[in-house]
């Protein structure tokens, strides 16, 4: 066990898959001699050299697109987009062909291809560096797409998304880079697919994935004080969803609030409120309720504590859900 | 010190050469001319066997358009007049050369061994890609303008960092790739992108550009006001313009630019200067957009017809060689006429299949449902309705 941040474990899980596989290669803006802005590739070409570790030209789409081609040739690429707001340059390389070449070839070219992307706000940033773009990709069949929220998860959830033999658009929380936590360096992951029920309870499910796992634990916690008893669903991975684990514990407390910083409409919270409906029509007491990002541009940052979900706008969410009875 | 100069700085006579007449190694007419750069010396078996190949390409492309307007493709993207430039930079590739094509690539794609069936698949419906990429060092068709410049030149640097430039230890020397695009692509952010890479890491690619004068209805003009090959100098690598009509100048050009890529020298932009004598595709009329007197103009420029002209010059063929190539290429369109018309349609449930490496919940649940219901409608009194969800 060690106490790290998010973004060491993101780090040492990175250092231990290039380790393990020699056609493990990181490629980026900045992550070679700097590190990455966030320091997560830090060390990592002082250690493997510039040919497994490319500061790449500054134009997303040639890293994705180039990473496709050395794909083809067997290497196993772990691309950084340096925030999400700059991964649409490369939307097309993504969605276009990372997407579809293994469907197109009948299985002959694998992609196996991560995708970091530094992702949400709450840092005070300037435009375009605090989105949340992750319903994007869960909607194009081929990817996968999977968020972290803590750094035992990041450091487990990063060596097997590097494993995967299909492309993973992996999302990190950038407002939990440097929150602490124990990591268990020698545990075996757990399955990137499955969800981890972060916090049992038997009142209400909040779901949620990313930076909004630490806001919810922290409205469960406060929600105690009002007796009330919440359970808390990391979602992990957002496509595909762990719809088991999600339906087994929306069983039990019947009723569920999603929770995430992207935008409402079309998000994944639309995807498991008609999930849920169709599993659970007789048996939620409350309709699936949101707590979600406006359906605006993201604000300036002044305006972010606003836009954001936070502890009390997740629990004024609890307190609708339970007034059905 | 000189000798490692020599590896990363172009030969300057191609490079620094502003001329815009493109390498012409035969004329149209089918004289044979001299270049000071390039030249070819083939067997006149290679001759007669080029010149076949650019034979059998054209009535593979004539076929598919037939089967088109016969409703048996959805859409074909004829080739007709590319011949050249493509079996010329096609046949310059060795065996392990890796090819990124865009749709248009019919003839490459002879020269790699891919069975033109296998591109009938693709614009019938029936698959969308057609055959296995690896086997055929023939990367799928790539629809999207562009893109696959981006793949050429990521694969490129993988064949740096396996070693496999220069000299190997097997006494070959080296692999290289090539990346086919055309005057269109030329303005799409991935493929300047893929020139920045290419030459910042040195990787061993050939862009060949095939400058067919149309992107659909917009002239070449619209795209570059410099010819384009010159576009490689801001790049920081040699561009050459070549007569993308004359299959020797193709070949010898292309072949020249991928041992420049195989022995460490870095990406070359070949600019093939052709004519699509046909529509875009299929679905176009090229009427709306340009005159009849410039087909008619390069009409004179075919490339199938200087290459006969110079077989017959030099005494290279006889009327047994024309006989029995006529009879090959009515065997081959007969074999892709039957071929179309037999492909069976895929299975509805393939749609599921290799979606993932590993698949999802998600998609065996919509299989096992979407099975359910077909299954539904077989057999008398059955009720699809109860088996959907």
């Amino acid at each position: 066990m060690a106490v790290m941040t998010m973004a060491k474990a993101l780090n040492e899980a990175l250092r231990r898959s290039m380790e393990d596989d020699a056609k493990v290669i990181v490629m980026g803006e900045d992550v070679g001699t700097l590190g990455g802005v966030f320091r997560v590739t830090d060390g990592l070409q002082k250690d493997f050299g510039e040919d497994r570790v490319m500061d790449t030209p500054l134009a997303e789409s040639g890293i994705v697109g180039t990473a496709i081609g050395l794909a083809m040739r067997g290497y196993r690429p772990v691309c950084e987009i340096q925030f999400d707001g700059f991964v649409y340059p490369a939307y097309d390389q993504i969605v276009s062909q990372l997407a579809k070449m293994h469907a197109r070839s009948k299985g002959a070219v694998p992609m196996p291809i991560t995708i970091r992307i530094p992702f949400g706000g709450g840092i005070g940033a300037v435009e375009h560096h605090s989105e949340s773009p992750e319903a994007y990709f869960a909607h194009t069949a081929g990817l996968k797409v999977v968020a972290c929220s803590n750094p035992a998860d990041a450091w487990s959830m990063m060596q097997q998304a590097v494993h995967s033999d299909d492309p993973v658009v992996f999302f990190e929380p950038k407002r939990r880079y440097w929150e602490k936590a124990e990591v268990d360096t020698s545990a075996a992951p757990q399955s990137l697919w499955k969800a981890r029920i972060a916090r049992p309870g038997t009142d209400a499910t909040l779901i949620a994935y990313g930076p909004m796992v630490r806001t919810c634990l922290d409205a469960a916690t406060a929600a105690e004080e009002d007796g009330r008893d919440l359970e808390v669903v990391d979602l992990r991975s957002l496509s595909p969803l762990d719809l088991s684990t999600v339906v087994e514990s929306v069983r039990r407390t019947r009723r569920a609030v999603v929770v995430h910083e992207a935008p409402s409409f079309v998000g994944l919270g639309a995807e498991l409120a008609a999930r849920l409906s169709e599993e659970l029509y007789y048996e939620m007491e409350a309709p699936v309720l949101r707590v979600t990002g406006f359906d605006t541009p993201y604000p300036p940052s002044r305006l972010e504590e606003d836009y954001l979900p936070d502890l009390d706008r997740v629990l004024h969410a609890v307190d609708r859900s339970l007034a059905f009875a | 010190m000189l000798e490692a100069t020599a590896l990363t700085e172009p030969p300057p006579a191609r490079a620094e050469r502003g001329e815009e007449e493109p390498v012409q190694l035969l004329t149209p007419e089918g004289e044979r001319v001299s270049h000071p750069d390039y030249d070819v010396c083939l067997s006149d078996e290679e001759y007669r066997s080029l010149y076949r190949d650019l034979v059998l390409v054209r009535r593979i492309d004539v076929e598919a358009t037939a089967l088109q307007r016969q409703g048996e493709l959805g859409i074909w993207a004829a080739l007709l007049g590319q011949e050249a430039a493509q079996v010329g930079s096609g046949r310059a590739l060795r065996e392990k050369d890796f090819a990124f094509p865009t749709y248009r690539e019919h003839g490459v794609a002879w020269c790699k061994g891919v069975d033109p069936l296998k591109l009938l698949g693709l614009f019938r419906g029936s698959s969308n890609g057609g055959w296995d990429p690896q086997e055929k060092r023939f990367q799928l068709y790539t629809i999207v303008i562009g893109s696959q410049t981006l793949h050429a030149t990521g694969y490129a640097m993988g064949v740096q960092k396996d070693g496999a430039v220069g000299p190997q230890a097997d006494g070959t020397d080296g692999e290289a790739v090539i990346a086919y695009f055309g005057d269109g692509a030329s303005s799409q952010g991935d493929v300047n992108e893929a020139f920045v890479w290419a030459s910042v890491y040195n990787a061993p690619v050939v862009f060949f550009c095939q400058n067919n004068q149309w992107g659909i209805s917009t002239p070449t003009d619209h795209q570059s006001r410099i010819p384009l090959y010159r576009r490689a100098q801001g790049f920081g690598f040699p561009g050459v313009r070549v007569d993308g009509n004359d299959v020797l100048a193709s070949y010898a050009v292309t072949r020249t630019a991928l041992d420049d890529a195989r022995h460490g020298q870095g990406p070359t932009l070949v600019e093939a200067y052709t004519y699509r004598m046909g529509a875009h595709t299929t679905s176009d009329d090229p009427t709306r957009y340009r005159l009849a007197s410039d087909l008619e103009a390069w009409k004179l420029k075919d490339p199938l017809e200087r290459m006969k002209s110079f077989l017959y010059k030099q005494q290279l063929v006889d009327a047994d060689f024309f006989e029995q190539l006529r009879a090959d290429a009515d065997a081959l369109a007969a074999r892709i006429r039957t071929g179309c018309l037999e492909m069976s349609d895929p299975e509805p449930a393939s749609m599921f299949s290799h979606v993932y490496a590993e698949t999802t919940p998600l998609l065996r649940e919509q299989q096992a449902s979407f099975e359910a219901y077909l299954a539904g409608f077989s057999g008398p009194g059955s009720a699809a309705e109860g088996a959907v969800r």
